[in-house]
This record gives structure tokens, sequence and C-alpha cells, in this order.
């Protein structure tokens, strides 16, 4: 063999670069940097150095030319809280993999952090948060981007534990045996491996996160309201002075920057993601006209070549930093230990509840309990009503649109913008149609609650209907059966599991969005509606500490209570009877 | 062949358990003890629930074992064990990286330069063959090219043994053949980058082929029960006359599991309770009519040979067939008994009334289970409870299988009913009909 001839392909470039050539390409890709750059630096500098004392409130104008410097604040808001949700997604994911007995603490704590209404924290935080940063702004971006942060990393989290958790076994024992260091382990196996979910949890949590981008720039806690300029905020001043036309504005503008963000952001993520399937099947790649231009453009590969050196050191050096000493010892957990640290674990949990129910009790007694646990069964009958509603509705249509792939060309865009898209936005203009007609809020604010969650079950029951294999059609289609017994028979069953999938992300949507649905107003007109996220909210509203604890508590117990006893029994019913395949 | 005294690995009475899920514990491996010296090539060689595989990696170094020794050059071994690299079935590549990539992920973790790395990943690609594909992917290559990888990259470590878990089991029939030969090759020619090979496999051929010696694992729980010697000089001919006699000599061996090996004696009677082999009765059934055809007798190694199966694969059916008093195995050979001759010409309902009659008079445990029906015949008896006393005696997973096989054989006979929404067992329907009401 002749190796001297053979110099160029390392872990980092491709073989046999040819020169690049500077090209039209190259002009799109520089000057967007440049753009983006410059909208980073404005809008950070806004932020970060601009310094209020927390008495004077920043306002917000609602001239409409403002709103483009309003959305850029909000959206570097929204990429913070997702650099930390990301950098918390690999911290906590690897110890919950990692760890057995981590495993056994955090996966059940993710699972409840999960399920808790994120919104009956943020006045905990806001004032944490103003305290920590006394006399400047960033307490308060700083307390939204946690607003922001608690919606978006508990799923991308559990995305990330599951692919550590499902890495082939075969793969983790080569890793083992030829004594990958750890950052080798995780830069060339773990991350990789859990690229593609990672990306997709991120995409959807993203989504989410505009919802409580917009609850957390106009908070009124603790009697104070505060404001921190931006989108959400706009909207907020908009509904206040009762501006229609701003309303319209902030609306079109969130729905230019969820495209925007969609295209320059989220896109070329997934096409690159896709490189990283563990299935060595070779199929398409996946296409997209930002990638392609990046891979075009010689700018970037010159840059690469800068880089790379420096890189491959760094590369080089985290793995020596980070190697597996040699013979070093494995150890089984020892039994005492795990008793011990059990036993730890369940007197730690007994003190926490019991501390939490004595403060409850001591601050508003037994009967106000029995009260806020009336109001949370009236708020779990608006979320099984809508549920109910959204299946019947959106589940015929799911199912056409995913039985046509040219309806699903064209409509799947556009759920994916109705779901990310901040239903709070289009609050307003409910109430407003709630005062004019009438409505009685106790059922209208299961329209709102509608508003945000009917997405998901939407969207995962066009997936199923798509994962229906075309020959069990066909053979529905050849025997003849009538369009009741084919629903009964092949595409109930079908969608079944994807069904329990988006119902369970709808429900909880649902919970959390009734601490904003029951409690809606316009201008001075406040629509007030029998439920534990009214009881909730007007707690949090007036800093009654008792009532917060015992609302939140209560909410957390019906949704954590619903998931063990409906949702995941359905779930396991749908893994075991109606899988397809 | 001359074997130099070095011990490079070494196993003293290790064992292995895991506890089960109704308490107590599952013995995989019991009382191993072995060893791999320099230049030697050792195949361990059992069916499926002989730990083999679990076996290789403790060695390995990547499970602990629960009781005994490992050692490697004369040193306890605590963690992976430095001087081995492995093979694997499912060949353990990385996606995302390319061929040379894969290749050098052992070095770049040992610090090496990076031009050495290159050096080194290129010279091992080019000992299998893979010259020219260096910033390939792997999901661009043909299986067979996959595991050339594999191989490549447990080369680039230079090991002191290479070890190698059921290689060419992923691989088509062909492709398998043709790298078992190239690796077998590079071993003849001395240029074979490790001391020591050690292959797990339940492949009978391959083991012949390959090995120096042969050590044979019994199933349940894992042990070894002897070791055959192969000494047919190399490269070995597979249709040569000693080569044949030792392939059916091992056929042997393996269908019997009470039968002596090599030196040692046969091993003791086991008084545990009766493991249903896991064949179908559709593949038991199959199995029958194609040495009816074939004349009522016919010899293992072509059997496994002329259908394509593996070892592992064509004995279950056997085992079954040879249970249920459907054939006899001897010498290599199975030969169909009356029953079986009259199971395999029957037509569809005889041939329920058949296994049915063979089931109950040959495997006690289905008419204790039936007798427990019979008893509820309303209510029936619920699959937690037959698990529950499986799981005395089997894994989770081995249970489950049982319970599996116990199914599908009495669901072919008849004998019972299951429903498996309710996950409940019943008589058959006719049979609670002729039940007197109240009665």
């Amino acid at each position: 063999m002749s190796i001297k001839d053979w110099r160029s392909s390392s872990l980092f470039s491709p073989p046999a670069v040819k020169r690049p050539t500077v090209g039209l390409p190259d002009v799109a890709v520089g000057l967007g940097i440049l753009l983006l750059l410059y909208v980073v630096a404005k809008a950070g500098s806004q932020s970060l150095v601009q310094f209020n004392p927390p008495d004077v409130i920043p306002s917000v104008d609602l001239d409409p030319r403002n709103l483009p410097n309003y959305a850029a604040r909000s959206t570097l808001r929204m990429f913070v809280a997702l650099f930390f949700s990301t950098l918390f997604t690999f911290v906590y994911g690897y110890a919950a993999a990692r760890s057995k007995r981590a495993e056994r603490v955090l996966v059940p704590l993710l699972d409840i952090l999960q399920s808790v209404p994120v919104l009956g924290f943020l006045s905990v935080t806001v004032t944490a948060f103003i305290a920590l940063f006394r006399g400047s702004l960033l307490g308060l971006e700083a307390a939204s981007v946690f607003a922001i942060f608690t919606g978006q990393a508990w799923n991308m989290t559990f995305s990330f534990y599951q692919s550590l958790r499902s890495v082939p076994h075969e793969l983790d024992e080569m890793a083992g045996l030829y004594r990958l260091s750890a950052w080798e382990r995780f830069t060339r196996l773990e991350l990789p491996a859990s690229m593609i979910g990672l990306v997709w949890n991120g995409m959807m949590s993203f989504g989410g996160g505009w919802f409580f981008l917009a609850a957390s720039e106009a908070i009124s806690v603790l009697n104070r309201q505060y404001t921190l300029p931006g989108i959400g905020s706009y909207v907020a001043a908009a509904v206040e002075a009762k501006n229609l036309p701003a309303l319209a504005w902030a609306i079109a503008t969130m729905v230019i920057l969820i495209l925007l963000i969609d295209q320059f952001f989220w896109k070329p993520l997934v096409t690159v993601a896709d490189r990283y399937k563990l299935e060595l099947s070779a199929g398409e790649e996946r296409h997209f006209w930002l990638v392609d231009l990046w891979r075009s453009a010689a700018l970037p590969r010159y840059a690469e070549r800068l880089v790379q050196p420096a890189f491959r050191s760094v590369d080089r050096w985290m793995s020596r930093v980070t190697a597996v000493a040699a013979g070093k010892p494995q150890r089984e957990p020892s039994r005492a230990g795990d008793l011990a640290f059990n036993a730890a674990l369940i007197l730690i949990t007994g003190g926490l509840v019991v501390a939490a129910v004595r403060f409850v009790l001591a601050g508003v007694g037994l009967a106000e309990t029995g009260h806020a646990a009336l109001l949370g069964l009236a708020t779990a009958g608006r979320v099984v009503a809508l549920l109910i509603f959204s299946t019947v509705v959106w589940t015929p249509i799911g199912v056409a649109i995913g039985f046509s792939p040219k309806l699903a060309r064209i409509s799947q865009p556009i759920v994916q913008i109705l779901a990310s898209f901040p239903a709070n936005f289009l609050f307003p203009f409910a109430t407003l149609g709630f005062i004019k007609l009438g409505i009685d809020i106790n059922w209208g604010s299961m329209l709102l609650m509608a508003l945000g969650a009917q997405w998901y079950l939407l969207f995962n029951v066009i997936g199923g209907a798509q994962s229906i294999p075309a020959d069990l059609r066909e053979m529905a289609a050849s025997i003849g059966l009538k369009r009741v017994r084919e629903w009964k028979t092949l595409i109930g069953p079908g969608i079944f599991g994807s069904w329990v999938t988006g119902a369970v992300t709808a429900s909880g949507g649902a919970w959390n969005a009734s601490i904003v649905s029951e409690l809606v107003s316009w201008g001075n007109t406040t629509l007030r509606a029998k439920g534990l996220g009214a009881y909730i909210s007007e707690a949090t509203g007036k800093g009654d500490w008792p009532r917060i604890v015992l609302g939140v508590g209560l909410m957390s117990v019906f949704v954590v209570g619903l998931n063990r006893l409906v949702w995941r029994p359905l779930y396991d019913l749908a893994e075991r009877k109606y899988r397809l395949g | 062949m001359s074997e130099s005294n070095s011990i490079l690995l070494s196993a003293d009475r290790v064992a292995k358990t895991f506890p089960l899920p109704a308490g107590g514990v599952q013995t995989v491996l019991e009382d191993v003890t072995f060893q791999v010296a320099a230049g030697e090539v050792v195949a361990l060689l059992g069916r499926s629930g002989s730990g083999k595989s679990t076996l290789l990696r403790i060695l390995a170094g990547l499970i602990l074992p629960s009781n005994g020794n490992v050692l490697a050059n004369g040193m306890p071994l605590k963690g992976p064990n430095p001087g081995v690299a492995m093979v694997f079935q499912s060949f353990a590549l990385l996606p995302w990286l390319t061929v040379q990539e894969n290749a050098e992920l052992g070095l770049f973790a040992r610090g090496v330069a990076k031009e050495t790395c290159e050096k080194e990943a290129l010279h091992a690609l080019s000992m299998v063959g893979l010259e020219g594909f260096e910033g390939a992917y792997p999901k661009e290559l043909s299986g067979g090219m996959r595991q050339r990888v594999g191989f490549a990259r447990a080369f680039v470590m230079k090991p002191e043994v290479l070890m190698m878990d059921e290689p060419f089991s992923a691989l088509d029939v062909l492709t398998a053949e043709n790298l078992r030969g190239e690796i077998s090759d590079l071993w003849e020619r001395g240029v074979f980058p490790a001391k020591s090979i050690l292959v797990v496999t339940h492949n009978i051929e391959e083991a012949v082929l390959l090995a120096n010696r042969i050590v044979i694992l019994g199933a349940n729980p894992g042990c070894i029960r002897g070791e055959v010697r192969v000494d047919i000089p190399r490269p070995r001919d597979k249709k040569g006359p000693r080569f044949v006699a030792l392939v059916d000599y091992i056929y042997t061996v393996m269908t019997n599991p009470q039968a002596p090996v090599g030196e040692l004696p046969a091993a003791k009677t086991s008084e545990r309770f009766p493991m249903l082999p896991h064949a179908r009765s559709g593949g038991i059934s199959g199995l029958l009519e194609i040495i009816h055809a074939r004349g009522g007798r016919e010899d293992l190694p072509k059997l496994a040979e002329s259908l394509s199966l593996e070892v592992d694969d064509l004995l279950p059916a056997v085992d079954a067939s040879a249970l249920l008093g459907f054939a006899v195995v001897a010498h290599g050979d199975v030969m169909i008994t009356e029953a079986g001759r009259e199971f395999a010409t029957a037509g569809v309902h005889r041939s329920h009334e058949i296994f049915k009659e063979q089931v109950l008079k040959n495997v006690p445990f289905v008419s204790t289970v039936l007798e427990a029906i019979r008893q509820k015949k309303d209510s029936g008896i619920s699959k937690e409870f037959l698990l529950d006393i499986l799981d005395e005696h089997f894994s989770e997973s081995e249970a489950a299988r049982q319970f599996q096989t116990l199914v599908d054989w009495g669901r072919y006979a008849q004998l019972f009913e299951y429903n498996a929404d309710q996950e409940r067992l019943y008589p058959p329907e006719q049979e609670r009909e002729e039940e007197p009401v109240g009665g």
C-alpha cells in the first residue's frame, strides 16, 4: 500500500478539497452573517447595558415602527433560553443516564417538572431574579429567560436522556473496550446519536417557548406590574390601550418572526442533523436551500481551514484530559449504599411534602383547600371537554390530511406555524368577542385553552395516519370496508398511539394555559372563570404565598395523577396492542 | 501446533449470576476455568443459553464476574482489558464517521499522533481490502465491507487477543464464507496483527475451520463441557474426510447434552426444571416433512447446509422433535420415528391430534398446566400465574419465551385457548360446552 501520496483526510476535513473560488453564494453568506451580527449586537446592548432602577418601569411604545426592535429583543431572549436549555439538557440528561442512583431521583423529578404548571412559578422566579440583580433590568431579563427555559428544557432533557439510554449496546461496549475518552465518547458517539431527537424536540419546545415569553414579559407579581420591552409586552400594552391595529401589527410581526427563525435556524439544523441517523441504511439526503448555499460558498471553507488547526488541538487536548485511566476498577453499587440512599430520598421527599402541607394549612385552612380542589375539578372538566372537542373536530381532518400526500405537503408547514404561534397573542381578540357577544368566560376559557393545545393533537394524528401502511388501506378498499367499519378496524387502531401522544401533550398544554385563559382582560374589563387557573393567577398577582403553593401544588397533583391513571395505561395499551409493524 | 507457554488470558472458576424477578438468582455461567495462550485460535462453541457471549465479555473486562478471577497477562483484570480488541456481531460502527475515522477511533483515544493514526489505519484498511474506501461512510458499504471496517478497527489496535463475537452471523452465506476465508488466510500467512484469536460462534464448520481448539459450552447454566483439539493442517479443506468427521462428531456432541466431550466425563444429569426448546409447531412439522421427504434420515450438518440454517435455528426444532418423540438423534444424524412419520404425512386435523398425544405423553409440564386450567374452567388461569412459576426457574426473558412456546404448542394441540387481551388460558370451547352448567 502506498501511503506517501495520501495526504488529506482527517477528522474534520473531507479528502481532496478543491480550491474554492469566491462567488455569488459568498456574497449572500457574508452579508447574511454581518446582518445577523448587527441585530444581535443591537438587541443585546439594550438589555445588557441599559440600567434601570426597578421602580422606573421601562415603557412600551405602541408605534409599530418599534416592533422590529422589540421582536429582536424577544428573539434574543428566546435564543439565550435555548442555549441554557441545551446546557441543562446535557448536564442533567448525562447525569441521569450515567448514574443509577442519580437516575432514580432525576427521572421522576423531570417527570414532575414537566407536568407542573410553569406559569404558576413565575411569581417565585421573578421575585428571586429581581432580588438577585438589584437595580438592573437584567433581573427581569433573567426572569423572562428563565420562564422560557422552564418551557423548553424538560422536553429536550427527556429526549437526550432517552437517546443516551438507547445507544445500541454493542456501540457502548465498543466505546468501553477501545477506551474512548469521555470527550471522544461524547463527541463521536453520544452527541451524534442523540442529535436528531434533540433538534426535533428543541424545535417543538422553542415553539412552545413563545407562549411563555409572551406571558413573562409583562406580568404583575406581588401587586406590582413589571414590563420588559419585547413583543409580548407590546401585546400587553396594546390590550391595555384597547389598540386593535397595534395588535394586528404584533401578530403579523410574530408570524414573520416564526417563519424567519424556521427558515434560518431550524430547517438548516434539521437538514444537517439528518446525517446522524443511527441505522446504516442508505437513504436520500435531505436538501435545504440555505444549507446548499452554505455548502456551495467558499467563505465557510476558508474560515474552516483557518480555525481547523485550533479546533483539532482543542479536540486532542480535551480527549487527553478526559482519557480513561488504565485498569480503572468498575464497581457495582453496594446494596447497603442503595438502601441508605433510598431511605434518605424518602425522608427528604416526605419532609418537603409535610412542610408544604403545613405551610398551606397554616395559611388558608382546610376549607379553602377543599374549595381549591373543587376549582381543580372544574378546570379538569374543561381540559377533558377540550380534548373530546379537539378529537372530534381534528381527527377526521388530520386523517384526511395524512392520507393525502398533496394535502400533507401543503398543510404541514401551516400546522407547524399554528403550533408554535403563541396562542396568548390571540386572547385579546377572543376576549373582545366574549365581551361583545356576552359569552360566559366559564365556557369561553375552554376555547382559549384550545387555541394553543389542539394543534398537538392535529399534528400527531396526521403523523399517525401517514404511518398506516398503504397496503393495509388497499386491503380495506379491496374487501369493501364501509366507512364506519374502516374507522373501527383500521384507522382508529392505526392512529391510536399517535393520538395518545398528541392528547398527552395537548392536555399538558391546556393545564398550563388555564392559568392565563381563566383570567383575561380587555382594557379595564376583566373576565374571571371559576377554575384553578384563575385561582393561581389571582394569588400570583396578589403575592399570596400560601395560595400560590396550594394552587400550584394541587394542579401538579391533578396533572401527575391524570398522567399516571389515564395516560400511562392508554400509552401501554397503544404500545402493546396497537403497534403497526 | 507449538504453543508457547505464555498465557495471555485466563479465567479461574468464573461464574456469573443475575438476580431473578421472583427472587433467587439465574446462573448464566458456572465454574468456568480456561486459558488462552499466545499463538492459538480458540473457538467458544455453544448453543443459545450457554453464556458464550457473556464469557467473552467477562474476558474482555466489559462485565464483572460474580465469582472467580480473570487474569490478563497474569494480572487481575479490573476494567476493559487493554490487550483486547473486539469485532462485534452488529459491526458497531459509527455511521457519521468515515471508514478511516472509524478505524482510527481506538488510536485517537490513546493519544497517538495524527500522522501515525493515519498510517496505521490505512495499513489496517489495506489488510482487509478496503483501500480506496477511506472516505466512504458505512452506510455506503455492503454488510461484508462494513464488517471489514470492524476488523480494521480491531487490527489497528494490535491487540494481544482479538475477540470476535459471532462476526459473520449478520452476513449472508456467501459473504460470510468469503470473509471467513480471508481472515483464516491472514492467520495462516502469519501476518495476523494479534497474538491470539478468541472467537464465539454457534457455527460448527466455522469453529473447525478457524480454531486450534474448540471449547464446547453446555447450557443452563453455561459451563465448559469439554474441549476438542483441531489438528487438521491449514489451509483446511472443508470436504476433507477429517474435517467432515470432526464436524459430524461435534454435531453429535451438541445434540446430546449428556454426552462426554473429549476427556471430560459426561455432565451430571441435572434435575432442573425441564426447558422447552424454542421451536414453533410450524417449524417442527416443517422439519419433519423435510426429513421424511429425504428418506427419514439425514445428516445434521448436511441438513443445516442445504437449508442455509445456523445451528441455533435448526437445533431447537430438532430438539423439540426429539422431545416429542417424533425423531431420534444419534451420531450427528436425525432419524424420524413412526409417530414422526405419521405426523409428517397426516392431514390437518389428524396432525393436530397426533401432536396433542405426543405433547401429553412427553411434556409433563403441559399436563400440569392443563389440570390447573380444567379446575378453573370458567375463569381460566392467568399468564401471570404461569410466569410466576416459570420465573422461579428461568430469567425473565427466558420465562417469557417458555410461555410463548407453551402457548404455541398448546394452541396447536388444541389443548387450551389463550386470550391475549385478557392474558388468560382457557379450556378449549367444546370442552367448556360439554361440561354441565354449574357442575
